[in-house]
């Protein structure tokens, strides 16, 4: 029988990248776990309330989002809106050209990832090149991130160092510490050079209009110190309803992302550089866009728009880490991707409606999630949306089930197949002609055949006593 | 929240406009027809998410601090994200002579305070300018910081007291200049005290990434090392 398209991924995927996200992944959780748990008697709290105020934010996006862009413009910042990713990557282009720019830094944005900016740039005369040393290594390589927050925890250093040597970066050296200090040296240039630094962002305040960028790099931070104009691509879910709520969306972020109290840098951006500063932008514009996210609002999975994107759920998630973040086909991988990526794909919702199904429900992701989204409920929606709409990925790898339903809605063909059903018992198992029959006794023993027992039991029972 | 029903039928959304053949209505801005998807989404919910409110009690670090000042704290905490504290002047030498950085940037706000204990150590070459031309000359850059925040070791950073952010960004090593009175001492603190300031930047320790195999490495963009100064 065919497999579902994650499950073949995985059977194909190098066992060094297995081991890779599997370690990455499964340190990630573990760090997370203490941080949280060491620092407070009771994450749990801290993370239904995340979810509450969060969920406050996406049931109000109707008016909170014109009062941020009110606080963003009041700040002197122009504000764009773009429904779709042509038009994100359009506006992002009508910018540059309207400064004569043509050349681009850029920070880690998982929205730009959405809108595939960096081809789009590039198709146009623009270069763009990414500064966080993983997006940077995945740039070189022609490649995609795998991890949100760990871009390249599918790659070990000797993938690296083979990348840096092909790319002119130097002799083959597999020291972390060499790579490092060779991207520093040569994004230093790039960033000075560059007309525009292009950033995402973490959080936007309602209230005061900041913008909130967390990275530990401080390619960010360069990104705006060194270019004359600030682009930031923004979901329209990014909305904090307080600044008064940073404090616990930072220490929840941090903590659950990457295990940190905090990450080095969290910058509050709320315009362009003041008049005494000599350095930074002059120019700052923010985009706020939709892609798919107002088809997710409309739908009765809304709750993950609470998403903050930690990646702590992939981290925790058995199947990320087998399977690793490419077997999700999308930008989010994880149990976030498994909800996110089919939602944000609009009409093509069907092409990844197999990946809800690319979960055992254990549950492991609503327990770590920093904003309490029921991912596991989610994906049970997104299966039901999946079989209505008649999904062909989502329908391969599953037993055709006509037969059984034919069985089970006659009373008479089933008591009689219960009956018959006894002869399991005497004939071994290994003849049954099922394969996934077959694959599921690979593991485990059947238990002896006990047609209709339960029924009799059910009419013979000894009466209950009376309820009270 | 209320369980919805089943999915419904996708959605078309179309814009409130006449058609554009009749060339009588203007187009919806962008703004208007992204607006309209997300009223046009949220319609059909009876009620919507009230906004709790919360103590900040609830984000601060279960390890309260003993009974020690508001430096010693942030001097402790400081330390735990690799960062370097500095309560003197003399200090600061000692450490810039040891690394071997003798060329630098120093905001000329600063220097006056400074320049007889680098005069008296003799041998720097400390620059009142920065020249982003030729940004990897300078080894280490001394800023003003605008607060600490203990409970994280945490320096803030502000265009209104950080002379030039590539200086207290490219080299090496960042000194940044603290005040025992601008010390937070926790997160909520520093939140509610946030400057009116287009850049307000909170600096953890020295720039990391941990993105080859998991290894820690520091000073990739920003400073390696990461040095907070108190002067009295």
């Amino acid at each position: 029988m065919a497999l579902q398209q994650i499950d073949q991924f995985s059977a194909k995927l190098r066992p060094e990248t297995r081991a890779s996200v599997y370690d990455g992944s499964k340190k990630g959780h573990e760090k997370r776990t203490s941080v949280l748990f060491d620092h407070y008697p009771d994450p749990d709290h801290l993370r239904r309330l995340a979810g509450n105020i969060k969920q406050h934010v996406v049931e109000n996006l109707d008016t909170l989002l014109p009062a941020a862009a009110a606080a963003l413009e009041r700040n002197g910042v122009k504000v764009h809106w773009a429904s779709t990713a042509e038009e994100a990557n359009a506006a992002v282009l009508a910018i540059m050209r309207a400064r004569n720019a043509t050349k681009m830094v850029k920070a880690k944005t998982m929205v730009s990832e959405e809108t595939h900016l960096a081809d789009y740039l590039g198709k146009n005369g623009v270069e763009c090149v990414e500064t966080d040393l993983g997006e940077f290594i995945i740039q070189i390589d022609g490649d995609h991130p795998s991890h949100i927050v760990k871009p390249i925890i599918h790659k070990n250093r000797r993938d690296i160092a083979t990348s840096f040597e092909k790319n002119g970066l130097g002799a083959y050296n597999d020291d972390p510490q060499t790579i490092t200090r060779r991207a520093r040296a040569h994004l230093r240039k790039k960033y000075l050079e560059a007309d525009v630094g292009l950033t995402g962002a973490n959080f936007v305040t309602t209230d005061t209009g900041r913008l909130v960028l967390v990275t530990n790099e401080g390619n960010s931070r360069f990104c705006l110190a060194a270019t004359p104009c600030h682009i930031a691509m923004v979901g329209i879910e990014k909305l904090l309803p307080r600044e008064t709520d940073l404090g616990l969306y930072l220490n929840l972020l941090a903590r659950s992302g990457t295990g940190q109290q905090l990450t080095v840098y969290t910058e509050f951006i709320s315009g362009p550089r003041s008049a005494t500063q000599p350095d930074g932008p002059e120019e700052m514009h923010v985009i706020f866009v939709d892609n798919g996210r107002t088809d997710a609002l409309a739908s009765d999975c809304r709750e993950i728009l609470r998403c903050i994107r930690c990646g702590a759920c992939l981290n925790v998630c058995p199947v990320y880490r087998q399977a690793s973040g490419h077997a999700y086909r999308s930008v989010y991988p994880g149990p976030v991707g498994a909800v996110l990526s089919p939602l944000l794909a609009g009409e093509r919702f069907p092409e990844l409606a197999d990946l809800p199904k690319a979960s055992s429900l254990c549950g492991a992701c609503h327990e770590v999630c920093p904003v309490n989204i029921p991912i596991p409920d989610l994906l049970l929606r997104l299966r039901n949306r999946g079989k209505q709409e008649g999904s062909k990925a989502a329908a391969a790898g599953t037993p055709p089930m006509g037969a059984w339903s034919l069985l089970a809605s006659q009373p008479f063909v089933w008591k009689t197949s219960l009956l018959a059903g006894n002869s399991l018992n005497y004939i071994p198992k290994s003849l049954i002609p099922v394969p996934p029959m077959q694959t599921w006794l690979r593991d485990r023993t059947l238990p002896a055949w006990r047609g209709g027992a339960f029924r009799q039991w059910l009419a013979n029972r000894p009466t209950p006593p009376a309820a009270k | 929240m209320a369980r919805q029903p089943a999915h419904p039928a996708r959605r078309q959304i179309k814009p409130a406009s006449a058609p554009s053949f009749l060339l009588l209505a203007p187009m919806p801005s962008p703004r208007e027809t992204l607006l309209a998807r997300v009223t046009s989404a949220l319609a059909p919910l009876p009620k919507r998410a009230p906004l709790p409110n919360w103590d900040n009690e609830l984000v601060i670090m279960r390890q309260a601090r003993g009974p020690v000042d508001a430096w010693t704290f942030f001097a402790e905490r400081l330390k735990a994200v690799n960062g370097t504290p500095l309560a003197s002047a003399a200090a600061l030498i000692a450490t810039l002579t040891q690394g071997g950085w003798k060329h630098g940037y120093c905001d000329p706000a600063l220097w006056d305070e400074l320049r007889p204990t680098f005069e008296a150590a003799g041998g720097f070459n400390v620059e009142t300018t920065f020249d982003r031309s030729r940004i990897d000359e300078y080894q280490f850059g001394i800023t003003a910081a605008t607060a600490g925040v203990a409970e994280t070791g945490t320096l803030v950073l502000s265009d209104r007291d950080t002379s030039r952010r590539l200086a207290a960004l490219s080299p090496w090593v960042h000194v940044a200049v603290l005040r025992r009175a601008q010390i937070h001492i926790d997160v909520p603190a520093a939140i509610a005290a946030l400057p009116q300031d287009p850049n307000v930047v909170w600096c953890t320790g020295p720039s990391k990434t941990a993105d080859v195999e998991g290894i820690l490495i520091e000073g990739v963009h920003g400073p390696g090392i990461q040095i907070a100064l108190l002067l009295e």
